[in-house]
């Protein structure tokens, strides 16, 4: 039996334009944790909110980059083909957007559009589908990779703590150095089951040690952290 | 006691209403049909089409006539109702080598291949007002049409002279993709293609004070018309899922190919260039201007200077669309009185400090009620 | 011939633009194609994002960047507040309000608080924006440098380099000339200490309100096609120099009706013997003032003395 394709948005004129504005306030308030609602239920390891964000926002005009776990069922592929019209790329230089199911092996931020200094907005958006996510002070975390970072810049009233997980080791040194390219640089989304957040290039990472309220800790390294 | 203006949703209605009204004219005169339009206005449908970017006489004949025959009002709602439709792809460029002619000249030789065809032309009429065209009539029935010319017999002039190395061949298509600047905001300096598809969307009027331009003087191209064809043309398209071209039928359309002077430099030899202009229709003026300004356009690229501005891309491009010109211009009409306030403040103020400076002991100064403070 | 029955031949035109067009009008298409131009906005706050604007059923210069970026936006649960000089009845408020009526069926208001979405063209509303909304503003010329340099090529060269001295020169220049700043609408902004931006023909009255707003400032420039945004809670910066700070409008005497100060006022010529009074140009922050005098002056004549304003 031919396996079935599986469903878009039941509406994807109220859908798409939901699940945009969820991405555009998390853009807007880097590291503000929000919900993200989905009915769809995509080919693993696609997982509902990337399947969401990426119905809403790609089409035949942006050049999509997998992970090599949603490469390697070709499920996901046809799912998003199918839904999108989207070209699949195998460069992640050429992407417009990356999809990646598996953050702790996100490839380096180097290997994505930056964009040029006269078009800086000639760059990638990385969608992280990430296991933990949180926007709280403190340290309600246990043993998992997890980059653990304070936030100031747009968007952002004083200060903003925000960590997810898993993400490569050297996450921290590479936002810092995503950052300092600004103009220039990526941007990326992590979506939790149900949740969604956005981390834009401007978002300027904070020394900890600085930040009235904070443990110290919790400065610009990877840390052993999970949250539910 | 001063009560603020209320009722704008009421006066837009009533405006509308009056519009319609306006629009028919004198109820005991008989009204315009579409089909009236398309065939005893066909010049001015065939410009709507143009500038309006999609080629359906009937649309453009009934945009017309709800704009109460203003061009650049029609060319808008031609193009408003335009990006609604949806977008298959592109089809096979069209070849106006073998285009069934209505009308063919050439000013650059006596005699060539195929003939000079005059065809339907205002050129060598006398332009006394006929009254007799006052009443209804039918005019004399034509001269029986040769048999319809052999593309085969009728080679573009540029054709010919292409084979001798004395014109620029056309640019090879190397079939990659065509902008589109509807899809794509046109981005600085914009290439051929690009520059092509602006012109041709581009206001007459504009264009051919740009052209007329470049012949007084600013940025003299010696221009010659090469050859000017009217006549139809097939135009194929070729659907993904069958892979091979299917005709969609003909469309009208009016070729100039300008023939300009050329010194050479460096590695590449005297020889004529090229200045090129097509458009929906019957639009001589229009195809001739738009060549003429295509020439120029290319100056950079023939190492010419740029310095006129015929030949600056920017000036062009961003100043040739008539809706783009006409919304800005008209928006003046639009309230602005919060700026003018803010204008009339300064201009107070400067008034005030110009009138104290010049007499010592200052007069009165024109009363302002608004001062400057710190943020 | 029969004459035409001038009753058939006077039938009315009314415009139904909702059928048989998308919702909010742009096909999807069109909308994720602004959607991400304004992600990419947000993401470098004051740089105008090219995004290839459509040819929309009203004239440029009315508003079509505007429009388009609130139907890209616009969702069925939200509110839109439309005004135009701060006024929500003037004519081409009133038209783009029922143009999102007629294609989104959305609800709309003229309470600022209300809106969830406020487009808006020359002002800044009075009453203080709040998280969760979003601010729309119509943008004829979206570049800061274009009447000191008109090509599109140096500007972009500019702008990528954070070369703004011309602005600075033009700014001082005026100092010199008149003794101010002669600029008192769409006066330049910088935006988070990087991009030099134009925040649209607000008077300069209005310029604080953008620095450290927390709500989401969106631009939109329909024949320049571009986009840019301002986050919230974002530094805006109007250029100045330290020996002539930044200065606003200040009128010396409250709105002739509500009687508000530190507001913009309109300039409002009663006859032709010099009378003129001046009064609110945010027309909703003028009424909600009215209507608490009026709910104070009915509870005074209640009684409710102790709840009055």
């Amino acid at each position: 039996m031919a396996p079935t394709l599986a469903h878009g948005f039941a509406d994807p004129v109220h859908a798409g334009q939901a699940v945009f504005r969820a991405a555009m306030e998390a853009l807007s308030r880097p590291g503000r944790i929000r919900p993200l609602v989905t009915a769809l239920v995509p080919p693993a390891p696609l997982t509902p909110e990337l399947a969401a964000l990426a119905l809403a926002l790609t089409d035949a005009d942006t050049p999509v980059w997998l992970d090599a776990p949603l490469r390697a069922d070709p499920a996901v592929a046809g799912f998003l083909r199918f839904h999108t019209g989207a070209p699949l790329v195998a460069n992640p230089g050429g992407a417009a957007f990356a999809l990646i199911a598996d953050p702790a092996r996100c490839p380096p931020f180097t290997d994505f559009a930056p964009g040029t200094p006269a078009y800086p907005d000639a760059s990638a958006t990385l969608i992280l589908a990430v296991d933990t996510l949180s926007d709280a002070d403190g340290r309600d975390f246990a043993e998992q990779a997890c980059a653990r970072q304070v936030f100031a810049g747009p968007g952002i009233r004083g200060t903003a703590p925000f960590a997810a997980g898993p993400l490569p080791a050297d996450w921290t040194a590479r936002w810092a150095a995503n950052h300092a390219g600004f103009p220039l640089g990526i941007d990326c989304l992590f979506v939790a089951p149900g949740r969604l957040a956005g981390l834009p290039r401007s978002a300027r990472p904070v020394d900890a040690e600085t930040v009235p309220g904070s443990d110290g800790s919790a400065g610009s390294e990877a840390l052993p952290c999970t949250s539910r | 006691m001063y009560v603020a203006v209320k009722g704008g949703e009421a006066a837009i209605d009533n405006a509308h209403r009056l519009l319609a009204e306006v629009r028919r004219g004198d109820p005991a005169v008989p009204e315009l049909t579409v089909a009236q339009i398309r065939e005893q206005m066909r010049l001015l449908v065939d410009r709507v089409m143009t500038e309006g970017s999609l080629y359906d006489p009937d649309l453009a004949a009934l945009a017309l006539k709800q704009a109460r025959g203003d061009v650049v009002e029609a060319v808008f709602l031609v193009r408003a109702y335009r990006t609604t439709l949806p977008r298959f792809g592109a089809t096979e460029p069209v070849d106006t080598g073998a285009m069934t002619l209505a009308r063919r000249i050439s000013a650059t030789f006596k005699d060539l291949p195929g003939g000079q065809v005059l065809g339907p032309t205002f050129d060598y009429t006398h332009r006394l007002v006929d009254f007799g065209l006052a009443d209804a009539g039918s005019p004399d029935p034509a001269a029986e049409a040769e048999p319809e010319a052999d593309a085969a017999a009728c080679p573009r002039v540029t054709d010919l002279l292409g084979q001798a190395g004395l014109l620029e061949p056309s640019p090879p298509d190397e079939g990659a993709p065509v902008g589109d600047l509807t899809r794509e905001p046109v981005d600085y300096p914009a290439d051929r293609a690009v520059r092509l598809q602006g012109l041709a969307r581009g206001d007459e009027g504009f264009l051919l004070a740009l052209g007329y331009s470049t012949q007084r003087g600013y940025g003299r191209t010696h221009p010659f018309v090469g050859e000017i064809r009217v006549g139809a043309v097939e135009l194929a398209f070729t659907p993904e899922e069958l892979g091979f071209p299917v005709s969609l039928g003909t469309v009208a359309l009016t070729e100039c190919q300008m023939i300009n002077q050329f010194h050479g430099h460096g590695a590449v030899p005297p020889q004529f260039t090229r200045g090129y202009g097509l458009v929906f229709g019957q639009g001589e003026r229009k195809a001739m201007a738009m060549a003429l300004v295509d020439r120029s356009l290319r100056a950079a690229e023939l190492g010419e200077p740029v310095a006129v501005p015929a030949q600056d891309q920017e000036f062009v491009l961003a100043h040739c669309d008539s809706l783009q010109a006409t919304g800005f211009v008209e928006h003046m009409k639009l309230p602005h009185y919060v700026d003018f306030q803010a204008e009339l403040e300064l201009v107070r103020r400067l008034r005030a400090e110009h009138a104290a400076r010049a007499a010592a002991p200052a007069p009165a100064s024109d009363e302002s009620p608004l001062r400057e403070a710190a943020e | 011939m029969n004459p035409p029955n001038p009753a058939v031949a006077r039938a009315t035109v009314t415009v139904s633009a909702g059928a048989g067009y998308n919702f909010a009008y742009l096909d999807e298409g069109t909308k994720r194609m602004i959607r991400r131009a304004i992600l990419k906005a947000i993401a470098i706050p004051g740089y105008q994002v090219p995004f290839a604007a459509r040819e929309m059923p009203m004239p440029y210069g009315w508003g079509t960047g505007g429009v388009q970026v609130t139907a890209a936006i616009l969702g069925a649960a939200d509110v839109l507040k439309v005004i135009d000089q701060g006024a929500d009845d003037t004519t081409n408020a009133v038209s783009i309000r029922r143009f999102f009526t007629a294609t989104a069926g959305i609800a709309t208001t003229t309470r600022t608080a209300e809106a969830t979405v406020i487009q808006t063209r020359h002002r800044i509303p009075e009453a203080p924006l709040a998280e969760g909304q979003v601010l729309v503003y119509q943008v004829p010329i979206p570049e800061p440098l274009r009447f000191l340099e008109p090509r599109e090529t140096e500007t972009r060269q500019l702008h990528a380099l954070a070369e703004y001295g011309l602005m600075h020169v033009k700014l001082y220049e005026d100092i010199a000339r008149h003794g101010h700043i002669a600029t008192t609408y769409a006066y330049p902004v910088e935006v988070a200490g990087r991009y030099v931006m134009d925040p649209s023909p607000t008077p300069k009255f209005d310029n604080p309100k953008m620095d450290d707003c927390p709500a989401l400032q969106l631009f939109g420039a329909g024949r320049e096609k571009r986009i840019y945004a301002i986050p919230p809670y974002t530094r805006v910066r109007s250029l100045d120099f330290e020996d002539h700070p930044f200065r606003v409008q200040r009128f010396d005497r409250p709105c002739a009706l509500c009687g508000a100060e530190d507001v913009y006022l309109d300039e409002v010529v009663l006859d032709d013997a010099g009378g003129r009074m001046f009064v609110c140009s945010d027309t909703d922050h003028c009424e909600t003032r009215l209507g608490e005098t009026r709910l104070a002056e009915t509870r005074l004549a209640d009684g409710h003395t102790g709840e009055a304003a």
